[in-house]
């Protein structure tokens, strides 16, 4: 198993009867994604390109045994809709909502915490472009035929960005293990640390590719864990060394509000714990090959 | 968002915390009329922008009398406040705030804001007041108390005296601290706040506890749950570009250099912007039209982008994953064929069908400079703007 999804994995899919969920749900069972139920309260007994709408996720979970779920739920029900899988016994949630309020993100941390570890869903995101393990399954919108099956684990903050990677790394013939999207929302899910230790545990990942950018300590908080616990090479991309103090860049996180927070800062604390920081986004590609060609010598 | 101080102060008065009496002023006259009903021999009077550092740059004034109320809000109207918040541009000065002046002792700073480290709202507090935040945890940080809100049950008493206590406030006045820490907390919580300060809040000569200034400011991915906050927005206080913009569902930020970018995805448009430096130009502005590019977003972004008369070239650089970048490449030739530009356009398509993108581009007759990798898209507009102003130069020596 890859470090989030399989094969097996079967997935619910939360606003299934949007307009884009509907489209991003064709995409994901176009892609061999197991998507077993949607979940859309009122709209219980409906299909959805054969996929039974459940009223709850707790519905969902009793009559197709799902344990992973994407929310595509609107902003101000999203909050709701993640705590609802949480409880419902969903082990692995993805949140694609841009514009959740800050503060109903708290919340949902808060109530995640109520469950026991072993029990306790993992949420990435929100805000985010969701996860792929390249030839398992597709958990988000990213295009699936960008990435081929390999040993490179991505890790990053925004979507396109993500892309711009993927597509460098196919381009070069390397494969991906998993590609994680955190999203850029100031309160999120996962942590760039959080993914760290799921790809150092993780046997098909052999090298990390973190994409950041400016805004946050999580870069900062990635940087000390992999000084102290990796043992797999990491290369890092930042986004932002042009972008002004105060200013929120799109996303809501992306800001630079107190030390440690800038670009220039956040490569200079990633190079010291002993990352290979490419200088810009067209290298990320070449820069991952560089290294995985030195650990293969 | 952000607010006013008089907005802010109303704000956190109806959550009992307490500030002195004042009146708003839209004129000198008015300004005058206010001190005269606020009764008292000595006002304060506050120029209302949306930036800090108000009291150095002139935009705050003790006055003695009526008329030197009108002398000083004579010289605020309509002139632009510069503080080193404001950037050089400044603020305009189109409401002032008359306060009765306080008399008062210790000076104490206070801040709600959202920490991203614990995840949770947390309270820092200083007894050296007065100064920014930025001075006081560089010169006294040994002074700063800090302290984060359990959001199950908000914050508690409890914690409210051990703030209290730790910044060393009378015991007499105690209680009035806690009620304003816990009338903070609740405007924060209840209102979608992302930001709380009253600086300085003080202990008057009289032993109250007073916010001499407030600043708040909003989630704005939570003001569809309150529109009595909308309602407090000033266009007259954002960069007219930027507000147009994100009234069009574009997140826009005007820089000052001259290669105007369009990209769509935040992240890849700070790269975008990040590459055009290493290529030794200077990014015109920050815009992502979002993760779908559609035709009439692309439109929308050239209008925008050419409204900035600084913008001597133009990149374009879009990662069409699910959109197929033939579509983007449609859309593009569509906006500019609509809205012809006279700078250079360089277009870099990534993605999918990217070759029958290309083949668009070239075929539409258009002057458009195309590029595979990012690098080679900046490199092209930093050359392309080189030249064009060699030409501007030489034509003007002609």
């Amino acid at each position: 198993m890859s470090i989030f999804l399989d094969r097996q994995s079967r997935v619910v899919v939360q606003g299934i009867t949007g307009r884009m969920a509907q489209f991003h749900t064709k995409e994901m069972l176009d892609y061999g994604t197991n998507v077993v139920a949607g979940v859309v309260p009122g709209k219980g007994g409906e299909t959805v390109f054969g996929v039974p709408v459940f009223d709850t996720v707790k519905q969902a979970v009793e009559a197709t045994g799902a344990d992973a779920s994407l929310v595509f739920v609107p902003p101000p029900f999203a909050a709701d809709s993640i705590m609802e899988a949480a409880d419902g016994g969903i082990r692995y949630c993805v949140c694609i909502t841009d514009g959740i309020p800050a503060q109903d993100m708290i919340r949902v941390k808060r109530y995640m915490m109520r469950y026991p570890r072993e029990r306790r869903m993992v949420l990435t995101g929100p805000n985010c472009a969701g996860t792929i393990s390249p030839g398992k399954a597709l958990l988000g919108i990213m295009p699936g035929h960008i990435y081929l099956p390999g040993h490179v684990g991505i890790v990053g903050r925004s979507g396109t960005l993500g892309y711009e990677a993927a597509q460098q790394l196919m381009d070069r013939g390397i494969g991906v293990s998993t590609s994680v999207g955190i999203g850029g929302d100031p309160i999120n899910g996962s942590s760039f640390r959080d993914i760290l230790e799921r790809f150092e545990a993780d046997p098909e990942t052999h090298i990390v590719c973190m994409i950041g950018e400016i805004g946050g300590p999580q870069e900062a908080e990635a940087a000390a864990y992999i000084q102290e616990h990796m043992t797999k090479p990491v290369i890092a991309y930042i986004a932002g060394l042009t972008a002004p103090k105060g200013r929120t860049m799109g996303h809501a996180g992306a800001i630079i509000s107190a030390f440690g927070e800038s670009a220039s800062e956040k490569v200079e604390i990633l190079t010291a714990a002993g990352v290979t920081v490419a200088e810009n986004p067209s290298v990320i590609g070449e820069t991952v090959a560089r290294v995985m060609g030195r650990k293969a010598a | 968002m952000d607010i006013h101080e008089y907005q802010a102060k109303e704000i956190l008065a109806r959550f009992g915390v307490a500030v002195p009496q004042g009146g708003l002023a839209y004129s000198p006259e008015q300004a005058a009329y206010r001190a005269r009903e606020l009764g008292g021999d000595r006002w304060i009077v506050k120029a209302q922008v949306h930036a800090g550092g108000r009291g150095k740059a002139g935009g705050v004034k003790l006055c003695n009398s009526e008329h030197e109320i009108q002398d000083a809000t004579n010289e605020m109207f309509g002139r632009k406040l510069v503080t080193h918040q404001t950037g050089p541009e400044g603020k305009g000065i189109y409401r002032v705030y008359v306060e009765n002046a306080v008399d008062f002792g210790r000076e104490i700073y206070l801040g709600f804001v959202l920490d991203r480290t614990t995840q949770r709202v947390m309270i820092v507090a200083s007894s050296e007041g007065g100064m920014e935040i930025e001075e006081i945890s560089e010169t006294r940080p040994d002074s700063i108390v800090r302290s984060t809100v359990e959001p199950a049950v908000g914050l508690q008493e409890f914690q409210a005296r051990e703030i209290s206590y730790a910044l060393k406030i009378p015991p007499a006045l105690t209680q009035q601290m806690v009620r304003t820490l816990t009338g903070c907390y609740r405007a924060f919580r209840e209102l979608d706040a992302t930001m709380v300060e009253i600086n300085p809040l003080v202990i008057t000569a009289d032993n109250r506890i007073l916010a001499l200034d407030a600043k708040m400011t909003f989630d704005n991915n939570a003001l569809f749950r309150h529109p009595q906050i909308s309602e407090l927005r000033d266009k007259s206080q954002e960069d007219p570009r930027e507000a147009r913009a994100a009234d069009r569902g574009l997140a826009y930020i005007g820089l000052t250099g001259n290669i105007g970018c369009i990209v769509n995805g935040a992240g890849l448009a700070m790269a975008t912007m990040d590459t055009i430096k290493l290529a030794g130009g200077e990014p015109a502005n920050f815009l992502d039209i979002g993760g779908g590019a559609t035709p009439e977003r692309v439109a929308k972004a050239f209008r925008l982008v050419m409204s900035d008369e600084n913008v001597q070239a133009i990149l374009v650089n879009i990662f069409a994953g699910i959109n197929r970048c033939d579509w983007v490449a449609e859309g593009v030739v569509q906006a500019l064929t609509a809205n012809p530009v006279d700078v250079p356009v360089i277009v870099r398509l990534a993605g999918t069908n990217v070759e029958a993108g290309q083949k668009i581009l070239a075929n539409s007759g258009l002057p458009i400079l195309r590029a595979g990798s990012l690098m080679e898209a900046a490199e092209r507009a930093v050359t392309a703007w080189k030249n064009d102003q060699k030409q501007n130069t030489k034509m003007r020596a002609i």
